[in-house]
C-alpha cells in the first residue's frame, strides 16, 4: 500500500510515482489529486484509489488496472480503455469511454457530452459504462459495440441529449426511462427491454449497486428501452464503384 | 435500361494465331472476363468486367493478350469528357456517392517536375559517391534547445526519443485489410532491412509482425482499430492520424465484407461489421486537445517513443502545422493531395487539398519564422514518385518522405485504380487468399529493398554533383532549386529563384 500526496505536484512528477509504485504495489492511493492529467494511462495490475478531482484522460488505454476516484472526474476517462474498471463517485466530463473496447465504467452521478463514442466489442471483451444519473448529447454516437445503461436516478430532465447513437452499427444502449428521446436517428431503432434484455443488465446492476451501495431491486424495476442499430453496415448503400 | 449501358474503356484485344488455349488467363482474372469455349477451342473476353491490370497480358506465355484503350468514345466535347459522362450515368442508376482507389489522376500541376536542381561546375567541385563517404541517415524528431554543462564544463547530453532512418524514405500508413498480408510482410520485412520504417495504418499491427516492432510506426486514428498498451508499447513510434492526403476532412471506412479473418482479429471487430473510423477524433476540436491526445500516448509509453501527427495538406497548413508543432508531437507528416488510398469518395479525392511542394514550403517557411522549426520533424508524403522527388522534397524543408503507391508498385501494382473492389489480381489489395498468395514476400520484400537501395544511391549521386556529403547540408537548401515554368507567385511560395536568375 502506497500513499502519494498529489498536493500541487506537476502531473509527470505524480504519473511517473505511480509507474513506479505500480511495479510493486498492487494498492495506491493519491490524496489531494488536483486535475493532474493521464493518471494510470495504460496500467494494469493494480488498484488506486484517488481522492480529489484528477484531470482529463484518466485511465487513458487502461490495460486491467482499477480505479476509484472519490470526487469528480473530468474529460476523456478511459479512453481506449481495454481492461479494468474506473468507478466514479462523482460524475463525469465529456467523452467519457472513448473507443473503449473492454473494462467498466461506473459512475454514480452524470456524465457530459460524447459518452462511448465509438465503443467496441471484439470476442469476450464488451466494454460497459453505466451512469446513475443522465447522460449529455451524442451518447454513443457511432457505437460499434458494448453496452451502455443510463439510470437517471434522481433526475428530473431528460435522461439524454440530442443525437443518441447517431452512426450507431453495434452494441446495445440502455435508457431507464417511460419517455424515448425524441428525434433518435434513423440508424437506431428502439424497443421496451425484454427479459432477455434485462437477464443482461442484471449482472451489470447487481455490481453497479453493490459498489454504490443501492437496491438493486428499485433500479431493476422501472421501464427501460433497449436502443440498437438497424444495420452493421449502415452506409453500405452509400456508395458507387468509380 | 439501355441508357446505363457503357461501353467498356479498355478492350481485350487477343491475337488468335499466338493464343494456346492454356488459359491461363482465365485462371489468373479475379475479374472473371476470360472464359473458354470447348465446343470452339477458343477463348473469349467480356470487355466490360476488365479493369486494366495487365494480369493476364503479363502472364500470357505466347503474348497474345493486350489490353488497349477503346475507341469507342461520346462525341468529342470540351466540357463533356467521357469521365464527366458515365460518372452522372453511374449516379443516375445507383444514387451512390462515387468511391474511387488510389491517389488524385486529374491533370493538375506536379510541381516536383517544374524544379530543377542544381550541380556544381568547376569551383565547389562534386564529389564522387562511389569513393567518397555520403551521409543519407537522418534523424527524426524534436532537437535539443538547450545545452547543458555539468560542473566541470562538460556537456551533459539531453537525451530526446528520436528515430534514426539510414535514408530520407518510409514507407507509408497502409492498412492491414486495406492491403494484404503478404503486403504487410513484404513492407515490414524490407523496412527491417533498409534500416527504416513501415507504418502499420489504423488496422492494428498483426501478431506475426511484433518481430518487426523496432522498425513499424503504428497509427492511431479516430476509430482506435487494434490500439491497445501492447500495440503501443511494441512500435518505434505513435502516429496520430488526422487527415489523409486522398481525403482530407473524412474518415475511413472499411465495409464489412473486408473484415474476416485475422483482418478482424487485428482490428478487433467483429467479422462483417463496418470498421467505421468518424472524420473527426470526436476529442479532438482544438490544438490543446491535441496535446492532449499525444501526451496520453507518451504517458502511457512512458516517453520512450516519438510521437507523429499526421495531417493532410489543406489551405491553411502553416498555420496547423505551427499548433501541431507547439502541441508536444515530436515529427508532423503532411499528406499531400495526391496521397493514395484504398478507397476514397472521387468528389474529395479529386477536389479537396492541396500540393505537397507548396504546403511543405509554406509549413517550412513558416516554423522557421516563428522559430520552432527545430521542435518537429516534416514528414512528407502525396505522390513521392521517385529519388528526385524526395530530392526536391528535403531541398524545400522536408526531414523524410514517406512512400505509399511507389511501394506499391515496386511489389506489381499496376494502377488499375480499383482496390476497393477487393480483387486485386497481383495479391496486394485483396484479402482473398488465393488472390494474396500471388504476393510472395520473399520476392515482394526484395523487390521493395531494391528500389530503395537505388533511389539511395541516386540521392547519394544527386548530393554528390553539389559538392553536398550529407543530406542534412540539402535539407531546407532551397538555393539548389530552380522553378521551370512557375509565376512569381509560386516562386515566392516554394521560396526559390526561377531558372537563369
Amino acid at each position: 500500500m502506497k500513499t502519494i500526496n498529489a498536493d500541487r505536484m506537476h502531473f509527470k512528477t505524480l504519473n511517473d510515482t505511480v509507474r513506479e509504485a505500480a511495479a510493486s504495489e498492487k494498492n495506491i492511493t493519491i490524496d489531494n489529486c488536483m486535475g493532474q492529467r493521464y493518471i494510470a494511462a495504460g496500467l494494469s495490475n493494480t488498484t488506486i484509489k484517488i481522492n480529489g478531482t484528477p484531470g482529463n484522460a484518466l485511465g487513458a488505454y487502461l490495460n486491467g488496472a482499477g480505479i476509484e476516484v472519490y470526487g469528480n472526474v473530468q474529460d476523456a476517462v478511459g479512453d481506449t480503455m481495454n481492461d479494468g474498471r474506473i468507478t466514479v463517485f462523482g460524475s463525469a466530463g465529456d467523452a467519457l469511454g472513448y473507443a473503449m473496447r473492454g473494462g467498466r465504467i461506473y459512475v454514480k452521478g452524470n456524465a457530459g457530452y460524447r459518452t462511448g463514442i465509438h465503443m467496441k466489442e471484439y470476442r469476450d471483451k464488451v466494454p460497459v459504462i453505466v451512469l446513475g444519473g443522465s447522460a449529455g448529447s451524442f451518447l454513443g454516437e457511432y457505437m460499434a459495440g458494448g453496452v451502455i445503461i443510463v439510470l437517471g436516478l434522481d433526475t428530473n430532465v431528460p435522461i439524454v441529449g440530442n443525437f443518441t447513437g447517431t452512426g450507431m452499427h453495434g452494441g446495445k444502449i440502455f435508457l431507464r426511462t417511460d419517455t424515448l428521446p425524441k428525434n433518435l436517428p434513423e440508424q437506431v431503432s428502439a424497443h421496451d427491454a425484454e427479459k432477455e434484455d434485462m437477464d443482461e443488465a442484471y449482472e451489470i446492476l447487481k455490481e453497479y449497486t453493490e459498489i454504490f451501495s443501492m437496491d438493486l431491486k428499485a433500479v431493476m424495476s422501472a421501464h427501460y428501452y433497449v436502443l440498437k442499430p438497424n444495420a452493421k453496415n449502415p452506409y453500405k448503400r452509400m456508395y458507387t464503384p468509380n | 435500361m439501355a441508357i446505363e449501358f457503357m461501353y467498356p474503356e479498355y478492350e481485350v484485344l487477343r491475337d488468335p494465331d499466338r493464343c494456346i488455349r492454356c488459359r491461363v488467363c482465365e485462371r489468373q482474372c479475379a475479374n472473371e472476363v476470360h472464359t473458354y469455349l470447348p465446343e470452339k477451342d477458343r477463348m473469349i473476353s467480356d470487355d466490360l468486367k476488365c479493369v486494366n491490370c495487365h494480369r493476364c497480358a503479363t502472364l500470357c506465355p505466347t503474348r497474345a493478350i493486350k489490353i488497349v484503350k477503346s475507341p469507342h468514345t461520346f462525341k468529342e466535347n470540351a466540357n463533356w469528357g467521357q469521365k464527366e459522362i458515365t460518372e452522372i450515368y453511374k449516379q443516375a442508376s445507383s444514387g451512390g456517392v462515387l468511391l474511387s482507389s488510389m491517389g488524385n489522376p486529374e491533370k493538375y500541376p506536379v510541381y516536383f517536375d517544374k524544379m530543377l536542381l542544381n550541380a556544381s561546375q568547376v569551383t565547389n567541385p562534386s564529389i564522387d559517391p562511389l569513393r567518397e563517404p555520403m551521409e543519407t541517415r537522418v534523424f527524426l524528431g524534436g532537437k535539443t534547445h538547450e545545452i547543458k554543462r555539468d560542473e566541470n564544463g562538460r556537456l551533459i547530453p539531453i537525451k530526446r526519443v528520436k528515430l534514426e532512418l539510414s535514408m530520407p524514405v518510409m514507407f507509408s500508413a497502409m492498412s492491414y485489410g486495406s492491403i494484404s498480408y503478404n503486403a504487410h510482410e513484404s513492407l515490414a520485412r524490407a523496412a527491417r532491412e533498409l534500416g527504416i520504417f513501415y507504418n502499420t495504418g489504423e488496422g492494428g499491427l498483426h501478431e506475426d509482425f511484433y518481430q518487426y516492432g523496432s522498425n513499424t510506426i503504428v497509427q492511431v486514428a479516430s476509430g482506435r482499430f487494434g490500439v491497445h498498451k501492447k500495440y503501443l508499447d511494441t512500435a518505434a513510434a505513435i502516429e496520430i492520424k488526422i487527415g489523409q492526403g486522398a481525403k482530407p476532412g473524412i474518415g475511413g471506412h472499411l465495409p464489412g465484407e473486408k473484415i474476416v479473418g485475422d483482418v478482424s482479429r487485428t482490428r478487433m471487430v467483429p467479422e462483417g461489421a463496418d470498421a467505421i473510423s468518424p472524420a473527426p477524433h470526436h476529442d479532438i476540436y482544438s490544438i490543446e486537445d491535441l496535446r492532449q491526445l499525444v501526451y496520453s500516448l507518451k504517458e502511457a509509453t512512458n516517453y520512450t517513443k516519438p510521437v507523429f501527427v499526421k495531417i493532410a495538406a489543406v489551405h491553411n497548413i502553416a498555420a496547423i502545422a505551427s499548433g501541431i508543432a507547439r502541441s508536444g508531437a515530436d515529427v508532423i507528416a503532411i499528406d499531400g493531395f495526391r496521397g493514395g488510398t484504398g478507397a476514397a469518395p472521387t468528389r474529395i479525392r479529386d477536389n479537396v487539398g492541396i500540393p505537397i511542394e507548396l504546403a511543405l514550403a509554406s509549413v517550412d517557411t513558416r516554423l522557421r519564422e516563428e522559430g520552432i522549426r527545430d521542435r518537429v520533424s516534416l514528414v512528407v508524403a502525396g505522390s513521392i514518385r521517385s529519388s528526385a522527388d524526395v530530392f526536391k522534397a528535403v531541398a524545400l524543408g522536408a526531414d523524410a518522405c514517406y512512400i505509399g503507391t511507389a511501394a506499391l508498385l515496386a511489389l506489381g501494382c499496376h494502377l488499375c485504380r480499383t482496390c476497393q473492389t477487393g480483387r486485386c489480381n497481383w495479391g496486394i489489395a485483396t484479402q482473398r487468399p488465393d488472390l494474396v498468395k500471388r504476393l510472395n514476400p520473399d520476392l515482394g520484400y526484395q523487390r521493395l529493398v531494391n528500389l530503395l537501395t537505388a533511389w539511395n544511391h541516386e540521392i547519394k549521386e544527386l548530393m554528390g554533383g553539389m559538392g553536398i556529403n550529407s543530406i542534412e547540408s540539402l535539407k531546407g537548401n532551397r538555393l539548389m532549386l530552380r522553378g521551370v515554368g512557375l509565376t512569381q507567385k509560386e516562386l515566392d511560395i516554394l521560396g526559390i529563384k526561377h531558372a537563369g536568375e
